[in-house]
């Protein structure tokens, strides 16, 4: 079947108003009697508060009301509290403040008396195993997965067994291996024993995640900043206290996410809380500095990893140990995906893996682009180079030998995988970038300059099920496609339903996108994080769709004779395909289905979809043709977003600065749905990864628990001036089977191949020096250049 | 810690210089001398430093524009840096500071930045810049500067119980140049030499210029000892806009033939001041242009220099910037 839309570009209807500022963010929104507030964080990176005196701040005037960690619901630790007595990082909201407007609120929290006990702190994970180190928390410094915060410290001789800089690698929390990795390295030809460390760093999302709140009617209406739309609806009622039915959530458009935004989250709730202490409209907006601290990070890992190679470049066997640095609270399991993405981009036949995470008092890490595997993508990459280099074999070589195809199994369950196409997107990389020619130019010096070229692949699982499609055709003709996946930015959930049109076969311009708002009848749908909406959402859009033309037919069938199956649809009439003239409009079909009622106009709907679906479809009931229908598509396993970058870079031996003269990513991403936005991400991924690869990390004073990096300016993501102005972009654009239309997600692997990339190249123009580190900023490469020592020792984290 | 939310406070929009200097008299420390405010705002915002007035001097016409002079030009303090960076004078005889004026900060920041607010801003010591109570703050010990302590961005020359470093592209620029500041104040008129308009923490700690809490950058006079002298002028900086400089140098040269007659030369981001590099200047003049003279003048320039823990990478960056320099002639 040839395609209409899928594969095609078009302009999501959502464009326009981010082009004229009438799109409408959290912090747009405005309600009669509105109040402000402003949060009290903590200065301290670890404390107990022991007193709160506010009376001051309250008798000012415009002061309306304080809110504390003793009023709001009590997150069961180690999740991320909604307010804090017990502050875990600099930055933690302790308290806030509803005043008439956000000047007085502040004036207001300098006059509160906050008695705060400073305790013990640590921004090290290395230095919180040992034996007399430091905790994060109260209760522990790490988290036994299902139980919760625990102490777990190494012994001296798990220290002492380590050379120097070496990873130590004591107890761990979480092990699994497969096949015989003993056996793999002792056949291997080369055995490379590699410690690093990747950087924590911040989202920075470029929307602060500010709120507005209002109880009306028995409800709560909250107007939040969010990747997702349905996903985040039951967790955030349960923030504020209230069942998922009486929550109205408003999220049309989102600054920026990138996994910080992905599921519910407890500040969100605080204009909620402050709403219904005050009785009035509450808007908290968030600054930048405050979104540093309370708008999630990534986090960084001290590792060490032992991988065997085969003459001809083959690994035998990998042995990974990673420590992660937590943040203080459940954070997110970074360390398991970094390992899952080794087992797959490397497929090694024998595998063991051990790693803890460490709880520390920085920002509270969540998902961020990529969590995991761009991490270890960054640290493993360059060692696949090193290990080329030694074993005499070609960069893009070692790869393919090495990449995954459709038969290759995931992680430590070995599940199967759906399609892998990595050796396809290298080749197809290679020839578009020229690798030969490139290639043959490594270490070229002009003047000061130096050549260097890299490749780097990258992987996250792309794709879920299981979820619900609804979409209904009403009596005008239009086709409302309903999609409760939410509004990342990306555009994917209007990709994504453009499926619905297409088995429809209605014209783009005659579908209606119902979303955004979740009192507008939305099914329940996956968040929009993961890479997974262009899987998942094709195929709910799908199976509604589906659902929504066996009802078109049906109705035909009643109406004009025959059997369902002899009719079929164009030009938005469903018609016999006998006799074309036995027709009828969408519009007329629409109008057929509210008469019979029952299924075809959502009087009934199937028993299996989510209750947040069957309240849709009853607030729909009767007024079109309703498809609806639960995703029971099979999935025979991971689904693997794939992508691998290429990068040429000149180097500044005397200034360590680094000109990236030429970058081509190239996606695995399945059947490619909109080629404008798949570029935006292969490009925008690799610009976030320049960024990892190079400028952003957290800093952190170790004597004071301070942060030195807080705004734009001193977190430094990449501007227009560090990357190439012109980018390639290319995909594979093989369809995968467990599909309807051929499609995966690829969002995060395009900035980690990226990462890996640049810091292949600046490797390379050095000649095969090896930072084991990330990122590599101009002082590192400055001391390599000029045979000094490294400041930072070798496995330190936070450091400048 | 940082607040993002700026108080309320009083503004004053004087027409006049005299106006503005009895606003600047009667506030004195308490008052604000407000430029392009990219500094100051973010000060206001942070609630870390708390005027009871501001005085906007954007509505001052004499502070505005580039004029030239019988010996040089003159240019206001309140000139845009993107003016100073397109000014067609400026660009063919000092183009030195149109190189440094360009270096500063983004597009937008240079449309509304001031040079006068360039070479009066404020260190951007990270610790300092949170709201710790350091030295510069009127506290008691140096953050930046304890075993631990994250300096890389901090100082090799002149530690006084500060580490910070001169923030100002521009500085470096004026310096080499030779630029003399002018400087008023309710009791008339002075004028210092760029090189010491620039405060050390030793003499005092809490100011980065000269100024007093009454007096006003009025005029920058630049001569015409150096108009189309050879320039170089390079920063380093982590980005390559909107970022402050690791290293910057900015150095101007006279050539006759193969060989250097005079130079003045002076870096920033090494020292709590922007530092000029007498030695160096020295070295070169009468020196034959040749990579020994330029090798010559990088070792000179790094001499004495005290790294911090994570800065010595400045001394290399130092060395090659003063060496590019010189190589450039």
């Amino acid at each position: 079947m040839a395609n209409e839309l899928i594969g095609k570009d078009f302009t999501p209807p959502d464009l326009h108003g981010k082009v004229t500022g009438r799109a409408r963010y959290a912090e747009d929104f405005r309600a009669d009697g509105m109040l402000f507030c402003r949060l009290l964080t903590s200065p301290v990176p670890h404390g107990r508060v022991r007193d709160i005196d506010a009376s001051e701040a309250l008798a000012m005037p415009g002061v309306v009301a304080i809110l504390t960690a003793d009023e709001v619901p009590e997150i069961p630790a180690p999740g991320n509290p909604i307010l804090t007595n017990d502050p875990c990082y600099v930055g933690e909201p302790i308290l806030a403040v509803a005043a008439v407007d956000e000047t007085t609120a502040q004036d207001a929290i300098e006059k509160i008396k906050l008695d705060l006990e400073p305790l013990p702190f640590t921004v090290d994970p290395l230095e919180s195993l040992h034996p007399d180190g430091p905790n994060a928390r109260s209760d522990g410094n790490t988290i036994r997965p299902r139980e919760g915060v625990e102490e777990l410290k190494w012994t001296v001789e798990d220290f002492a067994a380590a050379a120097e800089g070496q990873l130590p690698m004591g107890e761990p929390m979480v092990e699994w291996s497969y096949g015989d990795v003993e056996a793999g390295f002792a056949d291997a030809a080369l055995i490379l024993d590699e410690s690093f460390v990747t950087a924590g760093t911040s989202h920075h999302s470029m929307e602060p995640r500010s709120a507005m709140a209002y109880w009306q009617g028995g409800k709560c209406f909250v107007f939040g900043s969010s990747q997702s739309q349905s996903f985040v609806t039951p967790g955030l009622a349960n923030y504020i206290g209230i069942p998922p039915e009486d929550l109205v959530f408003v999220a049309e458009y989102c600054g920026g996410g990138f996994g910080s935004k992905g599921g519910a989250y407890p500040v969100m709730s605080i204009p909620a809380h402050m709403a219904k202490k005050t009785g009035r409209p509450v808007m908290m907006r968030i600054s930048r500095a405050e979104e540093n601290f309370i708008g999630s990070a990534r986090a960084g890992f001290q590792g060490r990893i032992k991988m065997g190679f085969r003459e001809d470049g083959r690994l035998t066997a990998v042995d990974l140990y990673i420590v992660q640095g937590n943040g203080p609270n459940s954070g997110f399991g970074d360390f398991n995906s970094a390992a899952g993405a080794v087992s797959l981009v490397y497929t090694p036949p024998a595998m063991r893996f051990r790693a803890i995470p460490i709880l520390t008092n920085t920002p509270a890490c969540g998902a961020q682009r990529g969590p995991g595997q761009n991490q270890i993508a960054t640290a493993v990459e360059p060692l696949i180079d090193k290990a080329a280099r030694q074993l005499g074999i070609d960069q893009v070589e070692i790869r393919k030998i090495n990449a995954p195809t459709n038969d290759s199994l995931y992680g430590s369950r070995r599940s199967s995988i759906t399609s892998a196409h990595l050796r396809e997107a290298l080749d197809k990389g290679a020839e578009q970038f020229d690798w030969a020619a490139k290639r043959a130019r490594s270490g070229r010096r002009n003047g000061s300059k130096v050549i260097g070229v890299g490749v780097g692949s990258a992987f996250h699982s792309a794709g879920s099920s299981g979820f619900d499609g609804l979409v209904r055709i009403a009596p005008d003709g239009k086709l409302h496609i309903h999609t409760g996946v939410g509004n990342l930015g990306t555009y994917s959930y209007a990709g994504t339903s453009r499926v619905a049109a297409e088995v429809l076969k209605c014209r783009w311009e005659n579908c209606e996108l119902v979303r955004g708002d979740s009192s507008r009848a939305l099914p329940w749908n996956l968040g929009q994080f993961g890479s997974n909406t262009s899987f998942t959402m094709t195929r709910t859009n799908y199976v509604a769709a589906m659902d929504a033309l066996q009802k078109l037919k049906e109705i035909a069938a009643r109406d004009l004779g025959g059997r369902p199956d002899d009719y079929d649809v164009g030009n938005e009439t469903v018609f016999a395909r006998a006799n074309p003239s036995l027709r009828l409009t969408y519009a007329a079909a629409a109008r057929r289905a509210i008469q019979l009622g029952g299924k075809y106009s959502g009087e009934e709907a199937p028993e299996d979809i989510h209750n947040m679906t069957k309240a849709a479809v009853r607030a729909i009931a009767g007024t079109g043709l309703v498809g609806v229908a639960r995703d029971n598509l099979g999935r025979p396993g991971t689904v693997p977003a794939l992508a691998t970058g290429f990068v040429q870079i000149e180097l500044d031996l005397e200034t360590g600065k680094v000109e990236i003269l030429d970058y081509v990513g190239v996606a695995d991403c399945g059947t490619v749905l909109h080629p404008q936005s798949l570029a935006t991400q292969i490009k925008g991924g690799a610009v976030m990864g320049f960024g990892m690869a190079c400028l952003e990390r957290h800093v952190y004073d170790t004597q004071f628990g301070l942060p030195g990096t807080v705004g734009f300016y001193q977190t430094k993501p990449p501007s227009y001036l560090d990357v190439p102005l012109e980018m390639d972009w290319g995909a594979v654009d093989i369809a995968d089977p467990d599909n309807p239309v051929g499609a995966k997600g690829i969002g995060e692997p395009v900035m980690g191949c990226a990462a890996a990339a640049l810091l292949c190249a600046i490797s390379d123009a050095l000649g095969g020096h090896y930072f084991n580190r990330t990122p590599v900023v101009p002082d590192m490469i400055l001391n390599a250049a000029s045979g000094r020592t490294q400041s930072h020792r070798p496995l330190q984290v936070n450091t400048q | 810690m940082l607040k993002d939310m700026m108080p309320h406070v009083e503004l004053f929009q004087p027409a006049d210089m005299d106006n503005a200097l009895a606003l600047m008299g009667r506030f004195g420390s308490d008052g604000w001398a407000l430029a392009g405010g990219h500094d100051s705002l973010a000060w206001f915002k942070d609630r870390g430093k708390r005027p009871s007035a501001l005085i906007d001097l954007a509505g001052i016409s004499e502070l505005l524009g580039i004029r030239e002079t019988s010996d040089g030009i003159e240019i206001g303090a309140m000139t845009t840096l993107t003016e100073i960076e397109l000014h067609p004078m400026i660009r063919e005889r000092f183009g030195l500071l149109a190189d440094a004026a360009r270096c500063v900060a983004s597009p937008q920041i240079r449309n509304s930045g001031t040079i006068g607010g360039n070479v009066c801003q404020d260190t951007r010591c990270w610790y300092y810049r949170l709201g710790v109570g350091c030295y510069r703050a009127g506290g008691n010990t140096c953050y930046a500067d304890t075993p631990e302590a994250m300096n890389r961005e901090h100082c090799l020359f002149g530690a006084d119980r500060c580490v910070a470093v001169t923030p100002s592209d521009t500085a470096p620029a004026l310096i080499a140049l030779d630029a003399t500041m002018v400087i008023r104040n309710g009791q008339g008129e002075r004028e210092v030499e760029a090189e010491d308009f620039f405060m050390s923490p030793g003499v005092d700690i809490t100011r980065m210029t000269v100024l007093n809490p009454d007096d006003l950058l009025t005029t920058i006079r630049i001569p015409n000892i150096w108009a189309g002298a050879h320039f170089y002028f390079e920063k380093v900086a982590d980005r390559n806009t909107w970022d402050f400089a690791l290293v910057s140098v900015a150095a101007a040269m006279k050539v006759s033939g193969n060989r250097i007659q005079d130079a003045r030369i002076a870096c920033g981001g090494v020292e709590c001041v922007p530092k000029r590099l007498v030695g160096v200047e020295r070295l070169l003049k009468g020196s034959l242009l040749t990579e020994e003279t330029a090798d010559a003048a990088g070792a000179a320039a790094i001499r004495g220099a005290k790294p911090l823990n994570y800065n010595h990478f400045k001394i290399p960056l130092m060395e090659n910037l003063v060496k590019r320099a010189v190589r450039s002639a």
